[in-house]
């Protein structure tokens, strides 16, 4: 029996919702395409940027409508882990058939895609002649599937849901011995994971110093940023999560973000996906500095961008670092 | 930044003044607004803490629950039992416990009667819960005949009733001493009616109820976590199915919001058009527009929780009790726990905000674009 | 300086109900001045001032304004020119009824966020200057015509635009309250700002304030002649 509950109708519905809201989105990209023309002051080209503005709105509510979804799918993942056997967290819900994983990956994926589509936007928005619209409704184009292939990857975790399959959870998924991606992520040793935990930190933050010094670098940054990001999660998986349990095997993304370890998860995720997502504005900010209607703005925007990318960098490896310093665990291998 | 954030508060102003000229319109909308959130965090609320009332309750059994199978039939199950599954390794507790079902013509329903472990009673003396001394009329001192096994009536003098805060499941409770239970019964000494064990570490569980298949083929051992598991599929299906029905209600709001969003009144068109003409963007009239939909989605939002949370906690959930309690006569008066979490939230903000927005969307654009020199034409 | 170059104004394009407005119109106006636009109703007149006010796009051709073309810009940027270059007094004055009186000529500065303080104060002043100091916080709907007339132009004027922009200003007022608006019109003229002004009140297109006139028939000019020079 598949599993009825509100929060996954919820999801299922914002999820339908949200798809078809991006069809009309996707079929006035190929319209924007075809027919953009900033020149004209005709009826069709007037009409067409009005639309714009529906569909930047249309946008910016899907962005916030995935940014709340994301967080009641790990929620109800949660909440779900008694009707398992085997699940004891969020991560055994995910591994209950195939599809849980892909679908936070995607969900993951749609938040990035979103944001820098809005950051694209704003910027484009500085350009008297609307430079990047067909590079930004191109990017619509790619995004709409990301969007579906979600509804329906999402559709089928919750429809395959079966109760007598006994999953296994974070002791399991992310211990050493396992097989797989989480496994070979947990397979890595603290002292390996801490090494690029903190070397993507250093990385990235050193990259942002020299942009905002030297006024260049944006790019880089933005790579940085991208790496920081991947480095963090395993980071987390690995190494950090050890320390804020205070125990050596127990490897789980999800847990700490539960009242018992004081919601601490929030803390970290928090900067670190805001601080990626900006990170990814202001490489885009770098990218188009030469488009000439957008000198200025793409400067204006990319230190911007680049400010607050900094700020969430720092708040999360200072965060880190404290949890990993107030812990009672000690991993010998890690410091000698 | 500050100009930014001045920008906004100059919108808020405009939508709160747009609001209250609009009064009977907006108010109209934010009942119904509010009566949405109101009935979803009703049901979200009162499943809510059904749930974790069992879970605390549960949290009490034991691990393992041992039966005898005979013939598929549930039977009494032989103490012998115990020794015969030795020690086993994780369990730190195992004994017999004797219970059972007794149908009371008086107020057709059926008691639980079982023994009193914590609590020394005289051969005659017994506790019950509150449901069964609501339902007869009882107090502590007063007597309660009921019909045992030999056919005739054996009287019991009420010592004292259960706590209120295990009502969900003492309701229907009688505790009494374990002799006067096997008369009653007529169960013969070294019969039980199952087997408990209590398992520390909960990842030994599954181990220890393996090896008693194997140790004791005729019995059946039923987990804890595997009824917890029944109680929150239920609870969860039940609080699906209520939102399901609501469905129709929910599609009935987004309609109105939605007409009431594109019916715009000539005056507001006019409006509109103004402040298009006279230096507003169309990002700003939209803008302005998401703070009035923001607003009103926050007070509705604010107003129909607090009115569920005074419904489910304050009024017992007297509306929804039946449909999601589903008890028997004995009916349990409890007071749920105040609990509000992430995921009731997020939920809400689906079912209730979400729509109200996707169905304003589009009318508040169309409303937006309104040509600036419309007005003068 | 504003400068048209075979403007045409299309609605309805491609639709059987196709309407020119304006056809291949090019002409130029004092950024300084006093302009009129005259001309029947119909004649293309008020659609000539929504292009020139950047209310609206040209459907061909071009506009410049202080030598900067404006006539491609979208709706984002022009919304941003109009509302520091021109000031709007509408024919029927248009201010937003419930609101008060201070908050209509607060309002096109909303979007741009200025401290309150000095917003109102601002709002204030304009209002004191043309002698409705006393009924800031009166709501507009009580308003008598020429109130509401000055009123409007002290909206118009909060940004502090180069041009104030009137269409068919006197249409509602009698012969008195046209003069005063005249005088007010005479006012800016001394402040250095300029002034358009569509209209076929004799009262208006006789008046000595007015200093260049466009004569308007079926979306095409018939004639300019200036009066003062």
């Amino acid at each position: 029996m598949a599993i009825l509950n509100p929060a996954i109708l919820a999801l299922t519905l914002a999820a339908l919702a949200v798809s078809l809201a991006l069809l009309p989105a996707a079929v006035f990209s190929l319209r924007v395409l075809r027919q953009w023309d900033m020149d004209s002051g005709s009826e069709r080209q007037l009409g067409l940027e009005r639309s714009t503005y529906l569909i930047s709105t249309l946008v910016a509510f899907a962005f916030a409508v995935e940014l709340i979804a994301l967080l009641l799918f790990i929620y109800n993942a949660e909440a779900l882990s008694t009707q398992f056997v085997g699940a004891m967290c969020a991560t055994g819900v995910l591994n209950v058939n195939g599809y849980g994983w892909p679908t936070l990956l995607l969900k993951v994926l749609i938040f990035f895609a979103a944001a820098l589509w809005l950051q694209l936007n704003r910027l484009d928005n500085r350009g008297e002649d609307y430079p990047l619209t067909r590079r930004k409704y191109g990017l619509l184009l790619a995004i709409a599937p990301l969007v579906w292939a979600e509804a329906a990857v999402q559709t089928l975790f919750f429809l395959n849901m079966n109760p007598e399959v006994i999953t296994s959870c974070c002791g399991s998924l992310f211990s050493a011995e396992g097989s797989g991606v989480a496994a070979e992520i947990a397979g890595l040793a603290p002292r390996e994971a801490a090494l690029l935990f903190f070397g993507g930190g250093l990385t990235v933050l050193g990259l942002g110093a020299w942009r905002l010094w030297r006024g260049r670098g944006g790019i880089p940054f933005a790579l940085g940023g991208i790496g920081a990001f991947v480095t963090a999660l395993m980071g987390i998986v690995s190494f950090v999560a050890l320390y804020v349990y205070e125990h050596p095997h127990h490897h789980c993304p999800f847990c700490i973000l539960k009242a018992g370890h004081g919601f601490i998860g929030y803390g970290l995720y928090i900067p670190l996906f805001a601080a990626t997502a900006l990170a990814l504005g202001a490489g885009s900010a770098a990218l188009h500095r030469h488009v000439p209607s957008l000198r200025a703005a793409a400067a204006l925007e990319g230190l911007r961008s680049i400010r607050l990318a900094m700020i969430g960098f720092v708040w999360f490896y200072a965060l880190g670092l404290w949890l990993v310093a107030r812990s009672n665990l000690t991993l010998t291998e890690v410091w000698w | 930044m500050l100009q930014a954030i001045e920008r906004q508060r100059y919108f808020i102003d405009y939508s709160l003044s747009s609001l209250a000229r609009r009064r009977g319109k907006n108010l109209g909308l934010l009942t119904v607004y509010s009566l949405i959130v109101f009935l979803l965090a009703s049901v979200m609320l009162f499943t809510q803490s059904l749930r974790q009332e069992a879970a605390a309750i549960l949290k009490e059994a034991p691990e393992i629950l041992v039966q005898r199978i005979a013939a598929g039939r549930q039977d009494l199950i032989p103490a012998a039992y115990l020794e015969r599954m030795g020690s086993l390794r994780g369990v730190s507790e195992k004994r017999g416990r004797l219970w059972g079902y007794h149908f009371d013509p008086a107020i057709k329903a059926n008691y639980t009667l079982m023994t009193a472990d914590q609590h020394q009673l005289p051969p005659d003396g017994i506790l019950i819960g509150a449901g069964i001394a609501r339902a007869r009329g009882l107090g502590a001192g007063d007597f309660l005949s009921l019909r045992g096994n030999d056919g005739k009536p054996a009287a019991f003098r009420v010592e004292g009733i259960l706590p209120a805060e295990t009502e969900l499941i003492s309701s229907d409770l009688i505790l009494m001493a374990e002799p006067s239970l096997r008369a009653f019964f007529g169960i013969p000494d070294g019969l039980y009616t199952d087997l408990i064990l209590k398992v520390s570490n909960p990842r030994e569980v599954r181990k220890v109820a393996e090896k008693l298949t194997l140790l004791l083929p005729d019995t059946r051992p039923i987990l804890r976590e595997e009824i917890l598991r029944t109680y929150d599929a239920i609870f969860n299906w039940r609080e699906g199915v209520v939102f399901v029905l609501l469905m129709g209600a929910l599609l009935a709001f987004v309609i109105f919001a939605w007409d009431k969003a594109s019916g715009l009144s000539a005056e507001e068109r006019q409006e509109i058009g103004i402040l298009k003409a006279i230096g507003w963007e169309t990002g700003d009239v939209i803008r302005m527009k998401f703070w009035e939909g923001g607003l009103i989605s926050l007070s509705a939002f604010l107003l129909g929780y607090l009115l569920a949370y005074l419904h489910v906690f304050f009024a017992d959930g007297f509306l929804f009790e039946p449909v999601l309690k589903g008890w028997a006569t004995l009916y349990p008066a409890f007071r749920p726990r105040p609990v509000v979490d992430g995921l009731q939230l997020a939920t809400l903000f689906f079912f209730s905000v979400f729509p109200y927005t996707l169905a304003t969307l589009v009318p508040v654009w169309r409303a937006a674009i309104t040509d600036p020199d419309s007005v003068m034409r | 300086m504003i400068r048209l170059e075979q403007i045409s104004k299309v609605f309805n394009q491609g639709r059987p109900n196709e309407f020119r407005a304006i056809h291949g119109l090019s002409l130029g106006i004092a950024a300084d001045r006093v302009t009129l636009f005259t001309g029947p109703s119909g004649s293309g007149k008020t659609t000539l001032l929504s292009l020139v006010g950047c209310l609206a796009r040209p459907t061909s051709g071009r506009i410049y304004l202080k030598g900067r073309m404006i006539s491609a810009l979208p709706e984002r940027f022009l919304t941003d020119i109009r509302r520091s270059t021109f000031g709007f007094v509408f024919q029927r004055f248009n201010l937003i009824k419930g609101l008060s009186l201070i908050e209509n000529v607060m309002l096109p500065a909303y979007p741009l966020g200025l401290p309150f303080p000095e917003l109102r104060e601002r709002a204030a002043g304009l209002l004191h200057g043309l002698g409705l100091g006393s009924k800031l916080e009166n709501r507009v709907e009580w308003l008598s015509g020429g109130e509401a007339q000055r009123a409007a132009i002290c909206r118009a004027l909060i940004n502090d635009p180069a041009i104030l922009i009137a269409d068919e200003p006197t249409a509602n007022l009698d012969s008195a309250l046209t003069r005063e608006f005249l005088a007010i019109v005479e006012g800016l003229r001394g402040q250095g700002k300029g002034v358009i002004i569509t209209s076929h009140d004799p009262l208006i297109a006789e008046s000595a304030v007015m200093e260049a006139v466009i004569r308007m028939r079926d979306g095409r000019r018939v004639e300019r002649m200036a009066m003062e020079d």
